[in-house]
């Protein structure tokens, strides 16, 4: 069995490989075989699934060496696959709604001319992802991150034509290396403390190394987890990544890639258990993101930028939770599983929105869908009211277990970041109420374009709503199927590890307080765009709602703190360089310089001067001498 | 006569000597001056053969003249060719050698 884990990856990776090198020969089929390989990967990962369920324990963990990538006397670097539960969770999510994606794609880039190349794209992203989840050791799951670094620009700088689009491309790609620097700093700091980078001896030596060592990989894990997960302060380059086509927000920028950061700090989760230091810095950066990201979420007018601020909001919850350490990190891993779900459902939603209405992505010009695209409205609508939370939904239990987890989180820290989640949870109600009530109810604001064109909604094509009723189902069901009986935890536990902590208040008070915040949140977004029209002009609006706008101002803190101050800093270097090192080497060089030529003027060709040096020498001569004769 | 006078003599025509060599600029007259301190040299060389007792000073004294009468061969043939190209015997005028 343990056979298949490489053909997991490999079939994306053909696909990738025969669909960028394959040239316009493929371009009438190439759309299906990328589907039809993402599809086989899909069906790898059920096979797997159900051999794993056969089995109990100790069992249900695959080993799969291929091969020595680095044999070196004291260094060993191989390429082998570890699949357990978590991984498992990771494969099925990926694949799965890699797949839907991928079958959504086809109808919603029939249009585009370079198709095939989108497609040998996003294979590549898959075969990454799935590298990234399924190795044994951090150096192969580092190829993986990188691997899924490059998919992501390559995807977000799809349509290079606009500028804007190869900007975004850029922007992401650099803030990821900033991550990506953490996390080859975590990799070398692993090698000098235990001598190896392979999960199962580092995981299981943490208590050899002091606490210090442990605190700095943390903290660089924490680094790369940022970076990957747009997560406060390297959170700028998601609300730009929506520039790529909508499947592709789905895919990475929703529902896997941005998912890896939880991935890395879970399954490092040995490190952050004995480095309390690093897990609390990661249970504040979880939460200044949830934040963040959801007061971002009120205020943008763009449909996917909305929900790209949704994203990063739901990503600190699951970062927050698996700061818990071990009371959180099955819960982080739920609510990312349900999450990969309706986020999913969502952008796909907002995409058939967009593809029916001439790609306007300003939801003040929408207005009254729920009409045109009923498919459309009813799956999006799922979708909403999973990630608010609706009782009996999957966003529901998952974001419910969370806030339990955080109160569980003990003392005034437990308050406080129960405090956070609860007021996030409203927040979140608020946002995506709003976006709903925007884009489906309401009088209809479109108006003709400036060619006169008047956008025609209607309802997009069966490839297109099939993954979205798909992932809508997953919305509702999926948080009670793993809730009831508490199947995920025990399915997860044995690789994460669960307590129960000591919760202040019943869990009974915690959900009653969430549904509480649920419907004020809900409610204020309905005073304030359900029950009057909304103007098609943004207002001005408040000081925050402007900062939002400009998303919390974190580009211009970037400038000025980041550009600025390295403008600032290369300038001053060059100044010493010039006046300092350049003053020295100069100033020797000019001294002999003047030297020489002062020394010059003494050869000035008249035979008399030499004459008289001759003479003085000799004399000198002499009467030292005779001076030395004398003494 | 006390021969350390001869001495006395030949270091003041020496020095006559080298002045001129080193004031004066009319390449004749250096070259006078030039004959001038050998032969300072050939007196002092003879002096101390004489005090000494002995004929080494004056073999030197010969040798010095042949090589003097040598040199004012070569030194004349140079500064009359100079003065055919210049139309000048004067020392700082031939100053090219410089840089």
């Amino acid at each position: 069995m343990e056979n298949l884990i490489a053909l997991l990856i490999a079939a994306p990776l053909l696909g990738a490989a025969v669909l960028l090198c394959g040239g316009r020969r493929l371009d009438r089929v190439g759309h299906w075989l990328g589907t039809l390989l993402a599809a086989a990967s899909f069906v790898i990962g059920v096979v797997l699934f159900g051999d794993m369920l056969g089995k109990s324990g100790e069992g249900r963990s695959l080993h799969q060496h291929l091969f020595s990538w680095i044999p070196v006397e004291g260094f060993q670097a191989d390429v082998a696959f570890q699949l357990d539960q978590l991984s498992m969770t990771f494969v099925l999510l990926i694949t799965g709604v890699g797949t839907l994606i991928h079958i959504y794609s086809i109808g919603y880039m029939e249009h585009d001319e370079r198709r095939r190349r989108f497609f040998g794209y996003l294979n590549l992203f898959l075969a990454a992802m799935l590298l990234l989840v399924l190795a044994d050791n951090y150096l192969l799951l580092y190829m993986g991150w990188e691997g899924v670094g490059l998919a992501s620009y390559l995807l977000i700088g799809f349509w290079q034509h606009k500028p804007s689009a190869a900007t975004a491309a850029k922007k992401a790609f650099l803030v990821n290396r900033v991550g990506d620097m953490g996390l080859s700093i975590a990799i070398m700091l692993m090698f000098t403390t235990f001598g190896t980078f392979a999960f199962g001896p580092v995981l299981s030596s943490t208590g050899d190394a002091t606490e210090g060592k442990l605190t700095a990989i943390g903290l660089m894990l924490l680094l790369a987890a940022c970076g990957k997960s747009a997560q406060v302060p390297l959170q700028s380059w998601l609300g730009d990544a929506m520039e790529g086509p909508t499947p592709v927000s789905a895919l990475i920028h929703a529902a896997t890639m941005v998912t890896a950061g939880v991935y890395l700090i879970t399954r490092s989760g040995a490190i952050f258990n004995a480095a309390p230091d690093a897990q609390l810095v990661v249970v504040v950066v979880g939460a200044v993101t949830l934040l963040f990201g959801a007061i971002v979420g009120c205020a943008k007018d763009d449909i996917k930028k909305a929900l790209a601020g949704s994203t990063m909001s739901q990503i600190g919850y699951m970062i927050l939770a698996a700061g818990l350490g071990p009371i959180g990190y099955v819960f982080a891993i739920m609510h990312l599983v349900t999450h990969g779900f309706f986020k999913a459902g969502l952008f796909l939603g907002a995409g058939s929105v967009m593809h029916g209405m001439n790609d306007e992505v300003d939801m003040r010009k929408y207005g009254g869908l729920r009409k045109y695209m009923p498919v459309t409205f009813v799956t999006f609508g799922l979708g909403y009211l999973a990630i608010i939370g609706f009782p009996g939904l999957s966003g529901f239990f998952s974001k419910d277990k969370i806030i339990e987890a955080a109160f569980a989180k003990g003392g005034t820290e437990g308050w406080i970041l129960g405090a956070v989640t609860l007021l996030g949870a409203a927040i979140t109600a608020f946002y995506m109420t709003r976006v709903m009530l925007l884009t489906f109810f309401g009088e209809k604001r479109w108006q003709p374009d400036d060619n006169g064109h008047e956008p025609h909604p209607h309802e997009s094509p069966k490839s297109m709503t099939i993954p979205m009723v798909i992932l809508a189902f997953g919305s509702v069901f999926a948080g009670g199927f793993f809730s009831i009986g508490d199947r995920f935890l025990h399915w997860l536990e044995p690789v994460t590890g669960h307590s129960h902590g000591n919760p202040p208040v019943s869990a009974t008070t915690v959900t009653t307080a969430t549904v509480v915040v649920l419907v004020i949140g809900v409610a204020i977004a309905w005073f304030m765009y359900g029950r009057k029209p909304v103007p098609v002009a943004a207002p001005r609006g408040s000081l925050l709602t402007r900062a939002a706008r400009r998303d919390l101002l974190q580009d211009d803190f970037n400038h000025v703190v980041l550009v600025r101050g390295g403008e600032h800093l290369t300038r001053s270097l060059v100044y010493v360089d010039h006046t300092l090192v350049d003053g020295v080497v100069n100033g020797t060089a000019a001294s002999f310089g003047g030297l020489s030529g002062r020394l010059r003027k003494l050869q000035n060709g008249y035979a008399r001067t030499y004459a008289v040096s001759m003479f003085g020498g000799t004399a000198v001569l002499i009467a030292a001498t005779l001076l030395m004769r004398a003494v | 006569m006390n021969p350390v006078n001869y001495l006395y003599l030949a270091s003041l025509l020496f020095t006559i000597g080298a002045a001129g060599v080193l004031i004066r600029r009319n390449a004749i007259v250096v070259f006078m001056c030039i004959e001038l301190m050998l032969n300072a040299c050939n007196l002092a060389f003879v002096a101390f053969s004489r005090m000494h007792g002995n004929l080494d000073g004056q073999i030197i004294a010969f040798f010095t003249m042949v090589v003097a009468a040598a040199e004012v061969v070569v030194g004349l043939a140079i500064i009359v060719s100079l003065f055919r190209s210049r139309h000048s015997a004067s020392v700082d005028d031939a100053s090219l050698m410089k840089l």
